[in-house]
């Protein structure tokens, strides 16, 4: 029975404890393929936009003449579609989540939605912008706007973010709802008070991938009619007449940097590609700065944690 | 109190874009979209911001699908109206007026290094690139048998492409009917890359893309029956550059044209400037007539299109922008 | 005489009780409010997939009026563009499984093992700040990634494979992989950090290393959230457009060969849906048959999934 002898022992444990060292090499090594593969896109995009990254890149619209050429246009069509977008798709997911978490019972019904939820997410973006194309621009009237783009991303990054909040939802011991409960909780002051702040880490992990995708879509929104060349901004959100904040920006028309991007690669002149490459490095910090915001709070929310 | 501000607000937020009357919307094909893009930047500054030009790339097939909803004012084409297309704007009782606004040359490249090629000859391409060729012509020694035994690599753009269509209509004598292997590319530049890297490679793409990467490329010149033609802005011009010069056009809503005044103007503005504009984005003019009777023909308004929905090749301008046309 | 103090408690008693009675009835008003809510939200996506499901039926519906099913699920050459067209479904299906499967084989493993080396191994700055980084690598337009593939993942591959073509399905496989990794390792990690630290401390405690830990606790344990991760990627990977349109090439391939190129089904309907074919042409029709089997492939594996993680969720408590 005691076939192991000390020295077995010894040695097993030596051989799990240079198991593990070499996977921790392995797995930094992981993480730096990651990381270098980051490093060489940004030095490819570097090396050729840095050059056109002056202050008049960022204030001026398109314009035949490269050096002239800028994304005004572009950068202000990507925030005001991702405002649209993170504005509608994370509600939805949250709720959704939380749904198919606490409160669907388990039948057929739950299964199919949990189904359905997963296919979306295998669904090609240019199929979201066809659909879009069909039912939020023509079938309800909301034309090829800022609306409509950030409604199709929205749906687009819909399975992500639920998927994400699912999970973190589920992982959340039972003993923290029944305590709630025990106290006297309704279903959803437990939910909002207990459940949805332990899981917002989770959360948002999810939101920051779904956003950092919808950012750099490209063939939805040009099926959805996105302009290429369009010299002037929306109209502003806030007015200097009453009621002080105005919406028509949602219906205007619109570009964003993906689009400006892949139409300059693929233009003959080779200093295009050069307003290219910066739009590239452009929309990275930009979602950088995006995901920044989300990473801070998940950062807090995940030191709270404690069991 | 607070109800009415919420109504205000609501009613404010419903209001769509008051401004869409001062908007002339266009799109359609990625190739013509240089050409437009030049006109609207200088119109719109011309115009000093009172009125609004905004140009997409949803391709000719889709451009016209808008087009013939209604939702556009002008259409960028690079092939004619299809019969298909002029169908679907008769159900919805949309008429156009038919533009042609530039030539887009087709070059045929080869590698620099490529010494053996000197000219080529209608027949010479099609024995590369008809169909029966998939799997059996695939060294240069088949095509001419002067030419050494080196594989024969083709490069050239998508089968969804107005470039494609016409070039095939030219060679091979069908819209369509070409050989399958071959490599294929919605991108320009990467054909570019490929003829570039290849002593061997052969492609086919527009004049922009040759004269913006000559150093690394050779163009062939091109025998239609009178002699091998190099392709240059002069050529194309006159029409000696047979049979791979292509018009691409504009559509123009007669709707558009009617209803909003600053339609008629822009398109006025585009036949104006097109000689010189259309030069700076490396494609090449329609001779000076060509546009004189396109604006003629914008000042009678007269809609429909010359090619009957079909694709033609070889035509020359004058003698296109003559015949009757038809819805 | 005095009030009567106790008709007034009786009297405070009672507006208290009524008052409750009143407040529960309004609690449970919003409680229901708030779970209807709720099913609307998740019912959106159901109302999406309809979205997609009636376009993709309705115009494929045209489509096979004119093209035979048999033929579209059997033909092997798919030449829909050119004249005298075949319409087999098969080329795009192979495409789009070769492209995949080579991303799955390279984010899987790379994306694990990167959520056990940051959940376990990592300290907390280190795991705060290379996270992020390798989240990043998911907000990189899907254009660049079909450049880099094309422009300096293939000339490297080149130098390997020196017969390997200028587009191939191996370059773009890689790139879609390194794309979602941060999709299995960011969710993977979630999943693994959300065991609870008893069962990892009850680990560490018998003297187990990280790695064993790892594998023989943690993984298990948050098995259902990692296959979540897993069934995402894969969803991504095939989903995947411009990677494949730019790296991979445009011409239609029957082939199992990861050297040589080929179209996606994705790539396809890209190509077609913004090129100059007429909108309600057949061929621009092919673009919903396409898409149609596409989902087709995706809801069988993901039904699979489904089954799958049913079989296997851990219930701590």
């Amino acid at each position: 029975m005691m076939d192991l002898t000390s020295g077995d022992l010894q040695r097993r444990v030596q051989r799990n404890k240079q198991k593990d060292k070499i996977f921790a090499v392995i797995g930094l090594a992981a993480t730096f393929v990651g990381m270098l593969t980051l490093a060489a896109l940004l030095a490819d995009l570097m090396i050729d936009g840095l050059a056109r990254l002056r202050p008049h890149f960022f204030t001026s619209f398109p314009s035949r003449f490269p050096a002239q050429a800028g994304i005004l246009s572009a950068w202000v069509g990507t925030t005001l579609v991702m405002l649209v977008t993170a504005l509608t798709a994370v509600p939805l997911a949250i709720g959704a989540g939380v749904y198919l978490e606490e409160y669907a019972p388990k039948n057929w019904f739950t299964a199919l939605i949990e189904i359905n939820i997963a296919n979306l997410a295998g669904v090609p973006s240019i199929v979201y912008g066809l659909m879009a194309l069909g039912l939020f621009v023509y079938q309800f009237r909301f034309g090829q706007s800022i609306l409509s783009a950030g409604l199709t991303l929205a749906l687009l990054i819909l399975p992500i973010v639920i998927v994400a909040t699912r999970e973190s939802i589920q992982a959340i011991p039972n003993s923290m709802r029944e305590a709630a409960y025990a106290l006297g909780a309704s279903k959803w002051q437990t939910t909002r008070d207990h459940v949805l702040p332990y899981s917002m880490g989770g959360i948002l992990t999810g939101v920051i991938i779904g956003l950092s995708r919808a950012i750099g879509e490209t063939a939805p929104l040009i099926t959805i009619g996105a302009l290429t060349f369009i010299a002037f901004l929306p109209d502003p959100p806030v007015k200097s007449e009453f009621p002080f904040i105005s919406f028509d920006w949602l219906w205007s028309p619109f570009s964003v940097m993906p689009i400006q991007m892949f139409n300059w690669v693929s233009r003959p002149q080779a200093e295009f590609h050069l307003n290219a490459a910066a739009t590239g490095l452009v929309l990275m910090v930009m979602t950088l700065a995006m995901n920044g915001i989300a990473i801070y709070f998940r950062y807090r929310f995940r030191k709270r944690i404690k069991w | 109190m607070k109800n009415l501000l919420l109504v205000g607000l609501f009613l404010v937020a419903m209001s769509p874009g008051l401004a869409k009357a001062q908007i002339i919307q266009i799109d359609g094909s990625s190739t013509v979209f240089p050409v437009t893009e030049a006109v609207a930047e200088e119109f719109q500054k011309s115009k000093r911001g009172k009125v609004k030009v905004t140009v997409g790339i949803a391709g000719t097939g889709g451009g016209f699908k808008k087009f013939c909803r209604g939702e556009t004012d002008v259409s960028n084409a690079s092939r004619p109206i299809l019969k298909l297309e002029m169908d679907y704007c008769k159900k919805s009782g949309v008429q156009f007026i038919e533009l042609p606004v530039a030539y887009d040359a087709l070059t045929v490249i080869v590698n620099p290094k490529n010494n053996w090629v000197n000219s080529l000859t209608v027949p010479d391409l099609k024995r590369m690139w008809e169909p029966a060729a998939q799997g059996k012509v695939t060294s240069w020694n088949q095509v001419r048998s002067e030419w050494p035994n080196n594989p024969l690599k083709l490069f050239g753009p998508g089968a969804d492409s107005g470039t494609f269509d016409y070039f095939t209509e030219a060679i091979v004598g069908k819209a369509k009917s070409s050989r399958g292997d071959f490599t294929a590319s919605e991108d320009d530049n990467v054909l570019v890359q490929g003829v570039a890297n290849d002593r061997n490679a052969l492609g086919y793409f527009g004049f922009a893309y040759y004269i913006e990467n000559q150093a690394k490329l050779k163009a062939v010149p091109i025998d239609g029956g009178k002699g091998p033609i190099s392709p240059s802005s002069k050529t194309v011009e006159d029409g000696t550059y047979q049979p791979l010069s292509r018009p691409i056009f504009i559509y123009v809503s007669k709707k558009s044209l009617d209803s909003k005044p600053a339609v008629k103007e822009f398109v006025e503005f585009y036949l104006k400037n097109a000689p010189q504009l259309v030069k700076q984005v490396k494609y090449v003019a329609l001779p000076q007539n060509a546009y004189s009777i396109g604006a003629d023909h914008l000042k009678k308004g007269k809609i429909g299109t010359v090619f009957a929905g079909t694709a033609e090749v070889g035509v020359k301008i004058e003698d296109l922008l003559k015949r009757e046309a038809s819805l | 005489m005095g009030k009567i103090e106790t008709g007034t408690d009786y009297g405070f008693f009672h507006s208290q009780s009524e008052n409750a009675t009143a407040n529960a009835q309004w609690q449970k008003l919003r409680e229901r409010a708030v779970e209807f809510g709720m099913l609307l939200c998740a019912l959106s996506s159901v109302g999406v997939t309809m979205g997609i499901v009636w376009v993709l039926i309705a115009e494929s519906w045209h489509f096979f009026a004119n093209v035979s099913i048999i033929d579209f699920l059997t033909d092997t050459q798919w030449t829909v563009l050119f004249e005298n067209p075949r319409y087999g479904i098969m080329p795009l299906v192979t495409g789009t499984l070769v492209t995949s499967t080579i991303a799955l084989i390279v984010a899987l493993p790379l994306g694990t093992i990167i959520a056990i080396y940051l959940s376990e191994y990592a300290n907390v700055k280190v795991r705060e700040v290379l996270k992020p980084i390798l989240e990043l690598l998911s907000a990189v337009p899907t254009v660049v990634f079909g450049y880099f593939a094309l422009l300096f993942v293939t000339p490297l591959l080149q130098r390997i494979l020196p017969d390997l073509p200028g587009f191939n399905m191996l370059s773009a496989g890689i790139v879609i992989g390194i794309m979602i990794v941060p999709y299995v390792s960011s969710l993977s990690e979630d999943a693994m950090k959300a065991v609870p630290v008893t069962i990892r401390e009850g680990s560490y405690a018998m003297g187990a290393t990280r790695l064993q830990t790892s594998l023989r606790v943690l993984i298990p344990s948050a098995f259902s959230g990692i296959a979540s991760a897993y069934v995402l990627g894969f969803s991504r990977a095939v989903g995947e457009t411009m990677v494949v349109a730019i790296a991979a090439g445009t011409q239609p391939n029957l082939t199992l060969n990861p050297m040589q190129g080929a179209a996606t089904i994705t790539a396809y309907i890209v190509q077609v849906s913004l090129g100059d074919l007429p909108h309600g042409s057949v061929a621009y029709q092919s673009i919903f048959a396409a898409g149609m089997t596409l989902m087709c492939m995706t809801l069988i594996f993901n039904i699979g999934g489904y089954l799958l993680r049913k079989k296997y969720r851990e219930v701590y408590e």
